[in-house]
C-alpha cells in the first residue's frame, strides 16, 4: 500500500505538529489523558476564582451594614462566583474525569472523536477567559447566574457586562455539547468485546445520562441566551414587556436548562462514589442494575420538574402541584440510590482512607441537600421560603456536600492514576476534617437564616434582626472551608513532585483502570482488554469468584500484547477553530470586521479539519517508534 | 506511515476499512454522533418555535401574522426545499452505490434546491419590510418571526456549505465508495433542516391561515 502514488491536496499538505512535549504539544494534543490533565487543572484555577468571590460576599455578610464592598460589587460577585463554579468549575472538573477515565474504564485506546474532544476544551478554557476578562473590560455581569430580563436587558443594564456573560456561556455551551455527543458515541460505541451495557462500571452509566442531560438541555438555553443577545444587540423587542412581551418565556426556557443541569452536575458525583464505595468496602457495588436504572430514571423525570423554580410567578394551583409531584418523584430514585451505597457499606470490611472519607461525607451531606429540597418542592412553603437563604443553604449541600466533597473524593481516589504519585493519605484526612466542619458551619446557619426571612442576593442587612449570630458562624466557616481547600491544594501540589510513586493498582482495585500502568500510557492498554464481568480486575485477582469459572477468566488474562498500536496525532484545527471564535466574540462587542474575519478563519479552518486528514502515530511496543 | 496519514485519498477497499473499526453497536460513529446532534438540534428548535407560538399575537401594534402569510408563495419555496430532499436521498444512494461521480451531481441539484428555496424566502423577507413594514423592530411578532425564519435560513446555508464541500471532492475525484458514510450524515442533516422547514411551514404559515 505504501507504494500509492496519491497527490496530497492542499489541505492534506498543511503543517501537522510534531512535537510530543513541550507547550505546543499541550495546545496540538488529541489524547483523551492530556485533555483530561489539561481540564483539570483549568477548572481548579476557575475554583479558586469562584472560591474567592464567595469569601469576599462572605465577609461583606459577616456582619450587619458593613460596607466593605458596595452593593454593586456585591451584584457582579453573586453573579460571576455561580456563573464560574458551575461553568467553568464544577462541570469542567467532571469533564476532566470523563475524559481521563472514561475510555479506560470501557477498555478503549481513546475517545470516539479525538479532534472534537480537544476542541470542547479549548472552547471551554476561551470562553471562560472571554467570560472573566469582563472584569477588566468595564466590569461583568450583575445580572444573576440566571440572566433574567428585565436585570439582563440594555436599557437597564448598559455596558457589556451581561454581552461578555452572553456570549462566554455561548462559546463554553458549544465546547459541553460537543463533549455530550463524544462522551454518548464513545460509551455506546467504542467498548472492549464483553464490555455489554450492563458490566460497565457505574460511573460510565452516570457519564452516559450526564452526556444525555447535556445534549438535550443545552440547545435551550442556548435559545434563551441568543434571545437576549438578540434584544441587547439588534434592538430586538423579544423581552420588552412595553412590546407585550411575557418575561416568563424567559424563565422557562431557562429552567427547561436549569434543572437538568442539577443534575449534569450531581449524577457524576455519584457516579464517582459508586466506583469509591465498592473498592474501600471490599464488596461489590449493591444493587447494580438499579442503580444503572435510577440515574436513568432521575434524568428523565429530571427534565419535568423546572417549574419549581417558578412557584412563586403565578402558574395557579394545578400547574404547581403537578410540578411539585413531579419534583418528589425525584426523591425515589435517589432514595434509591443512598439506601444501595449504605447497602453496599453494610457488612463491607472498610478502610478508611481519605477518598473513602470524602464518600462517606457525600452520603450524608448530600442526603441533607436532597431532603431540603423535598421541603422546597412543596408548593406552599416554597412560597414562604423562596428566595431566602434557605434555598442558598439547600443548593449547596447539593453542591457542595454533594458534588464538590465527590469530586475531591475523585481527585484522591484517581489522582495516583493521572498523575503517576500518591497523594498524602494524612493532609487528606486533615484536608477532610476541615472541609466537613468548615462546610456544615457556613451553610447549616443558612437554613435558619432562611427561616428567619433573610433574602438571598442582599449585600448587607440590618441589626437587630437575629441574623448577625448565624451570619458570623456562616463567615468564620466560610474561611474554614478556604483553609482546607488550600490544604489539599498543597497536597496535591506536592505530592505530585515529592509523593509516593503510584503503582498500577494503589487501591486494590475492580475496574480496568487499574490493569494498567499509572500514569496510563498513551496508548492506554497495551492489549485489548477481554471483558467477562463487572468487577473485571477483581475477578482476574480472584479467578476462583468467576461466574463462569476460572477458565473464562485465565483466558482473558491470557491476551498477547499488540505489537503495533496506532495513536492520533496532534492538530492545530481545533485550537485554531476556537480561537477564531474567541476572537470573533471580541469583534462582535468592539469591531465587526473583527467579527467576521473571525468567522472567515473559523470556516476555513473548519474544512481544514475535514480535509487535512489524520496525523497518525505509530508505536511498535519495545521497540522503536 | 505514509499510507495512513492520507486516508481521503486512501488506495483502496481494504484501507477504508481500517478506518472503521467494529463499533459496540455496529453503527458508525459519524452517525450515531449525527442523530446525537439532530436530537440536539430538535430541543433547539422546539425552544425557539415554542417562544414563536406563544409570543406571535402578543404584540401591541400591528401588522399581525393573520394579515402578512403569503400561503402559495411559501407553498412553493417549501416544494422546491422538499425536493432537494429527494435528490439528497439520491446522493446517499449513488455513494452507497459506489457511484462518486454521480454524488456530485445530486448534491449539485440538492444545493441548487437550497438555493431556490433561500431566493424566495428572502424575497418574502423583503416584501414583508416593503410592503408591510414588518422588521423585527416592528413588534413582538415581527422580532421573532424574522429570528425564527432566520435560524432556520441559517441552517439552510451550513447545509448547502456542508454538502458543496463534498461536492467539490466527488467533482475532483477524491471522494471514495468507503466515505458514503460522510455523505450519509450530510443527508441526515439536510432531511433534518427540512423536516424543521414542515413544522414552521405547518405552524407559522398553515395554522394562520386557517385562523388558529
Amino acid at each position: 500500500m505504501a507504494t500509492t502514488t496519491v497527490e496530497r491536496s492542499f489541505w492534506q499538505a498543511l503543517p501537522k505538529p510534531k512535537a510530543q512535549a513541550g507547550w505546543w504539544s499541550w495546545v496540538t494534543t488529541v489524547d483523551h489523558k492530556r485533555i483530561g490533565i489539561l481540564y483539570f487543572w483549568t477548572s481548579i484555577v476557575f475554583f479558586l476564582i469562584g472560591g474567592v468571590e464567595a469569601l469576599l460576599m462572605r465577609l461583606q455578610l459577616a456582619g450587619p451594614n458593613q460596607q466593605i464592598i458596595g452593593p454593586d460589587l456585591f451584584n457582579q460577585l453573586f453573579t460571576m462566583h455561580a456563573t464560574t463554579m458551575i461553568f467553568l468549575g464544577v462541570m469542567p472538573l467532571t469533564a476532566a474525569f470523563f475524559n481521563y477515565f472514561i475510555p479506560l474504564l470501557v477498555g478503549a485506546r481513546d475517545v470516539a472523536f479525538p479532534k472534537l474532544n480537544a476542541f470542547s476544551y479549548w472552547m471551554f478554557l476561551l470562553g471562560g477567559i472571554f467570560l472573566n476578562s469582563s472584569w477588566f473590560l468595564g466590569g461583568p455581569s450583575d445580572a444573576g447566574w440566571f440572566g433574567y430580563p428585565n436585570y439582563s436587558l440594555k436599557h437597564y443594564n448598559p455596558g457589556f457586562g451581561v454581552d461578555f456573560w452572553i456570549i462566554g456561556l455561548l462559546l463554553t455551551g458549544i465546547g459541553t455539547l460537543v463533549s455530550g455527543f463524544n462522551f454518548i458515541v464513545t460509551i455506546l460505541n467504542m467498548r472492549a468485546p464483553g464490555m455489554s451495557l450492563m458490566r460497565m462500571p457505574m460511573f460510565a452509566w452516570a457519564t452516559l445520562v450526564t452526556s444525555f442531560l447535556i445534549v438535550f438541555s443545552f440547545p435551550v438555553i442556548t435559545v434563551a441566551l441568543l434571545l437576549s443577545l438578540f434584544d441587547r444587540m439588534f434592538g430586538t423587542l423579544l423581552f420588552d414587556i412595553f412590546a407585550g412581551s411575557d418575561l416568563t418565556v424567559y424563565h422557562h426556557l431557562f429552567w427547561v436548562f436549569g434543572h437538568p443541569e442539577v443534575y449534569i452536575i450531581v449524577l457524576p458525583a455519584m457516579g464517582i462514589v459508586s466506583e469509591i464505595l465498592p473498592v474501600f468496602s471490599r464488596k461489590p457495588l449493591f444493587g447494580y442494575s438499579v442503580m444503572a436504572f435510577s440515574s436513568m430514571l432521575i434524568g428523565f423525570v429530571g427534565f419535568g420538574v423546572w417549574s419549581h423554580h417558578l412557584f412563586t410567578v403565578g402558574m395557579g394551583p394545578v400547574v404547581n402541584t403537578v410540578f411539585a409531584l413531579a419534583t418528589m418523584i425525584i426523591a425515589v430514585p435517589t432514595g434509591i440510590k443512598i439506601f444501595n451505597w449504605i447497602g453496599t457499606l453494610y457488612g463491607g470490611r472498610i478502610r478508611f482512607t481519605a477518598p473513602m472519607m470524602y464518600a462517606l461525607g457525600f452520603l450524608a451531606l448530600f442526603l441533607i441537600g436532597g431532603l431540603t429540597g423535598v421541603m422546597l418542592s412543596a408548593a406552599p412553603s416554597n412560597a414562604q421560603i423562596h428566595h431566602t437563604y434557605f434555598v442558598v443553604g439547600h443548593f449547596h449541600y447539593v453542591m457542595i456536600g454533594g458534588a464538590l466533597f465527590s469530586l475531591i473524593a475523585a481527585i484522591h481516589y484517581w489522582g495516583p492514576k493521572m498523575f503517576g504519585r500518591m497523594l498524602d493519605e494524612r493532609l487528606g484526612k486533615i484536608g477532610f476534617w476541615t472541609l466537613f466542619v468548615g462546610f456544615n458551619l457556613t451553610f447549616f446557619p443558612m437554613h435558619i437564616m432562611g427561616v428567619f426571612g433573610m433574602p438571598r442576593r442582599i449585600y448587607t442587612y440590618d441589626a437587630g434582626l437575629g441574623l448577625e449570630v448565624w451570619n458570623a458562624i456562616s463567615t468564620f466557616g466560610a474561611i474554614t472551608m478556604g483553609l482546607s481547600i488550600l490544604i489539599t491544594l498543597y497536597n496535591l501540589l506536592v505530592s505530585l513532585r515529592r509523593g509516593e510513586p503510584a503503582p498500577a493498582d494503589p487501591w486494590d482495585g475492580r475496574t480496568l483502570e487499574w490493569t494498567i500502568p499509572s500514569p496510563a500510557p498513551e496508548y492506554n492498554f497495551d492489549r485489548t482488554p477481554h471483558v467477562t464481568s463487572r468487577d473485571e480486575l477483581w475477578i482476574r485477582k480472584h479467578p476462583q469468584l468467576a461466574p463462569g469459572g476460572a477458565a473464562q477468566a485465565a483466558a482473558a488474562a491470557e491476551d498477547k500484547p499488540d505489537e503495533v498500536i496506532v495513536v492520533p496525532g496532534g492538530t492545530y484545527m481545533p485550537f485554531l477553530v476556537a480561537f477564531s471564535l474567541f476572537v470573533a466574540s471580541y469583534g462582535l462587542l468592539y469591531y465587526m470586521p473583527v467579527f467576521w474575519g473571525g468567522v472567515a478563519v473559523c470556516l476555513l479552518s473548519l474544512i481544514g479539519w475535514a480535509l487535512e486528514g489524520d496525523n497518525l502515530r505509530i508505536i511498535r511496543l519495545g521497540g522503536s517508534k | 506511515m505514509s499510507h495512513a496519514s492520507v486516508p481521503m485519498a486512501g488506495a483502496g477497499h481494504a484501507e477504508g476499512h481500517a478506518h472503521h473499526h467494529p463499533t459496540s453497536l455496529g453503527i458508525p460513529n459519524q452517525k450515531l454522533a449525527t442523530w446525537l446532534f439532530i436530537a440536539s438540534e430538535s430541543m433547539f428548535f422546539a425552544a425557539l418555535i415554542t417562544t414563536y407560538m406563544v409570543f406571535r399575537y402578543r404584540s401591541v401594534v400591528g401588522p399581525h401574522p393573520d394579515e402578512v402569510v403569503n400561503i402559495p408563495l411559501t407553498t412553493v419555496s417549501t416544494f422546491i426545499l422538499l425536493m432537494s430532499s429527494l435528490t439528497m436521498a439520491l446522493g446517499v444512494s449513488a455513494a452507497h452505490r459506489g457511484e462518486t461521480r454521480a454524488v456530485g451531481k445530486f448534491l449539485a441539484l440538492t444545493i441548487l434546491g437550497g438555493l431556490g428555496f433561500l431566493v424566495i424566502q428572502f424575497y418574502e423577507w423583503w416584501h414583508l419590510a416593503h410592503d408591510f413594514g414588518l422588521t423585527w423592530h416592528t413588534n413582538i411578532f415581527g422580532s421573532v418571526f424574522y429570528i425564527l425564519t432566520g435560524f432556520h435560513k441559517a441552517h439552510v446555508i451550513f447545509g448547502m456549505l456542508w454538502l458543496s464541500v463534498i461536492a467539490i471532492s466527488s467533482f475532483r475525484g477524491t471522494l471514495r465508495k468507503e466515505h458514503a458514510v460522510n455523505v450519509d450524515v450530510a443527508g441526515l442533516y439536510w432531511h433534518f433542516v427540512d423536516i424543521v422547514w414542515i413544522v414552521i411551514f405547518t405552524l407559522v404559515f398553515l395554522l394562520t391561515e386557517a385562523g388558529v
